[in-house]
């Protein structure tokens, strides 16, 4: 019978278990500091020793401050407490942790696939819902709870109910300008903020296929927003070619196997979904939200709807009001005060090369607070090496620390009340980065735009660079 | 965990579509490491009017008619958003056992089974508009209202049974420890690449 991607992986993994549900064996366990710690000390609370130890990894990222110079000590008054349960937790059951310290620390998302923790054809679990960003590389990966943590240390096992398929093909190719993310938020607006409730999603079509692995990682990622189970993308070449050499990846004999392996993780062709849809690369236009749920998307030259008078809808109502925005203004109307690049979505060095081309030679506008945050100690190692933070830092932006800093409020670094951000991350919920501030996602490229308009805007806005002269 | 038979109580109506975790529990009311301490935050951007934690009465949870109602009415995709588990942590240690709603996020809906919340899948509208209490039976499979009207839900037999009798699932998981080291020393052979 033709399966696909994702019941090859699942049926591989299943130990036990009905169509319903199965046992599934868990190849990787991903901690980081605001939920993996609180998993650690129960286990080690009710005695319990952890399966498989060497396939645990412990990082960083939520909690910690992204300023230089930072200890645990925190912003967040009780941020130390998270950082210090974790690390000793982590310690104590003989993990691999990467450190505040470490050169390898960063977003889990983001340092997984960079350390070839992530490969192909495995199962991973992480108590964070963007855990599909990482079926970019064509592993099952998905966002568990902290008690399903505690389980999966503990038996190297989880027991899920078998997720309904969808495939999402994305045929032609993205426009030049257009990205990932852009492709994203498009299809978001398109199928709703439950449009893929509890299934596992494949991407396909030649647009992913042309996307680079960073891009594919952006999509999948993304998939936390159609609320789905997980997202997965076929390993293909441009796949192998990020993951060799990576520090977890196999090495010789045992790189060559997987790679046998990893050729047969592909849908079969007659291989049936359970829902189908199909999107057009060439519609997809510069997007951004105007509300506080990701599929509140409007094209970057398009207005906030006006639909409030037809439906009567409170809770749209609601959105506007805290987003402060008039129903049939322009987005490109709307004055920012913060322009915010980073997290899990849009921190790698590809997002953060493009958005530096965008600032290359120019200044934010003055009323403007702009944060770049990579996404690891390897990308930001990768981009000063490039003179990427330069770029950034003359055009006025923060260059921080790794971590996640702003791309979620937990008691520390925030924007302020009033402040209306442009944001490269994932989600716009209300107070998501800071009480009472408004987000605005979009990607990289029109952040910076943005940023340098002092109002929403995308890179075409932006006037021509003057030539540079010997002054 | 406590065994999950019946409830009946008042439910509490907070029926809007997409209540996501950062609503039931904002993220800067997470402040330790620890599953406890939670239900104060609760909510907290909806029912407290300032930092002094003023309650704003036009919040549905701050009316006095619903104080220790056990069965929460909410709506689609409920409990979407980020992971965490401590919005199942606050909601149960503020005493909710069962939620109501047409749709849950999946992460959410997993957590509510692993601590003792019944998600009960069904359009709580109906139920809401009969006044009085309701009562939710696990065994029967079923929510009826006061007036005796009767709605039945599905549940898989697996979480009706860590719900019954309060089962902590490692330890369920953990009788086929065999049985999993069996199966890992097999794939191992098949699959050394994918072993550290
Ligand atoms: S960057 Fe944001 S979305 Fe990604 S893991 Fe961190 S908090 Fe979550």
């Amino acid at each position: 019978m033709p399966k696909t991607l994702f019941e090859k992986i699942w049926n591989r993994h299943a130990i036990d278990g009905d169509d319903q549900a199965s046992l599934l064996l868990i190849d990787r366990i991903l901690l980081h500091e605001r939920t993996g710690g609180v998993a650690l000390k129960s286990l080690a609370e009710t005695g319990r020793e952890i399966a498989t130890p060497s396939h645990v990894f412990v990082t960083m990222d939520h909690v910690v401050d992204t300023l230089p110079g930072r200890t645990d000590d925190t912003l967040m008054p009780t941020g130390r407490d998270f950082i210090t349960t974790t690390r000793r937790e982590a310690l104590a059951a003989g993990l691999t942790i990467f450190d505040i310290d470490d050169p390898r620390q960063g977003i889990v998302h983001v340092i997984s696939p960079e350390q070839g923790i992530v490969l192909p054809g495995l199962t991973l679990v992480c108590p964070d819902s963007h855990t599909c960003s990482q079926g970019a590389l064509g592993a099952l990966a998905w966002g568990i709870g902290s008690t399903e943590a505690e389980h999966a240390l503990a038996t190297g096992s989880l027991r899920v109910n078998r997720p309904a398929t969808m495939r999402i093909t994305v045929h032609g190719a993205l426009r030049q300008g257009t990205t990932a993310k852009d492709l994203a938020l498009h299809i978001i607006r398109r199928l709703g903020s439950s449009g893929a409730k509890g299934s596992a999603v494949e991407f396909a079509g030649s647009a992913v296929d042309d996307l680079e692995v960073e891009g594919r990682m952006t999509l999948c990622n993304m998939a936390a927003e159609l609320a789905a189970f997980t997202a997965v993308i076929a390993p293909d070449q441009k796949t192998i070619a990020f993951l060799q050499d990576r520090p977890f990846a196999p090495k010789g004999e045992a790189w060559e196997m997987a790679m046998r392996h990893w050729q047969d993780l592909r849908s079969d062709p007659d291989a049936e979904f359970d829902t189908e849809y199909a999107f057009d690369a060439c519609e997809v236009v510069p997007m951004v939200t105007w509300g506080t749920s990701p599929d509140q998307a409007v094209p970057l030259v398009g207005a906030v709807p006006d639909v409030l008078a037809a439906t009567g809808d409170e809770a749209e109502a609601r959105t506007r009001d805290y987003m402060n925005v008039m129903p049939g203004a322009a987005v490109s109307d709307l004055s920012i005060t913060a322009a915010f690049i980073g997290s899990c979505t849009n921190s790698r060095l590809s997002d953060l090369r493009r958005a530096a081309s965008v600032l290359k030679g120019r200044r934010i506008a003055s009323h403007v607070r702009a944060i770049c945050v990579p996404g690891s100690g390897q990308v930001k190692a990768a981009a000063e090496s490039e003179g990427i933070d330069k770029l950034f830092r003359d055009a006025g932006f923060e260059w921080r620390e790794p971590g996640c800093s702003m791309c979620f409020f937990a008691g520390g670094e925030s924007f302020a009340a009033d402040d209306r951000v442009i944001s490269s991350t994932n989600r716009n919920f209300e107070r998501r980065q800071g009480p009472g501030t408004r987000t605005h996602l979009a990607s990289p490229e029109t952040v910076a735009a943005s940023a340098v308009l002092g109002r929403i805007g995308g890179v075409a806005d932006l006037p021509p660079l003057q030539r540079e002269t010997d002054a | 965990m406590i065994r999950f038979t019946k409830v009946e109580s008042l439910m509490v109506p907070l029926v809007c579509d997409n209540i996501n975790t950062d609503a039931i529990i904002p993220s800067k009311e997470i402040r330790t490491v620890s599953k406890n301490g939670l239900a104060d935050g609760l909510f907290a951007g909806w029912r407290y009017l300032d930092s002094d934690r003023t309650p704003d009465p036009s919040f549905v949870l701050n009316q006095r008619l619903y104080a220790g109602a056990e069965i929460l009415g909410g709506g689609e995709n409920f409990g979407c958003g980020s992971s965490r588990e401590q919005a199942v942590w606050a909601l149960a240690e503020y005493g909710f056992r069962v939620i109501i709603a047409p749709s849950f996020n999946s992460i959410f809906r997993r957590n509510c089974i692993r601590n003792g919340i019944l998600p009960v899948q069904l359009d709580p509208g109906p139920v809401i508009a009969v006044p009085g209490p309701v009562t939710v039976d696990l065994e029967q499979r079923s929510v009826t209202a006061s007036d005796g009207r009767q709605w039945s839900f599905a549940i898989e037999e697996e979480a009706a049974t860590m719900l019954t009798l309060g089962l902590d699932e490692i330890e369920f998981t953990l009788k086929s420890r065999d049985k999993i080291d069996a199966f890992r020393d097999a794939d191992r052979a098949e699959r050394p690449w994918a072993y550290l």
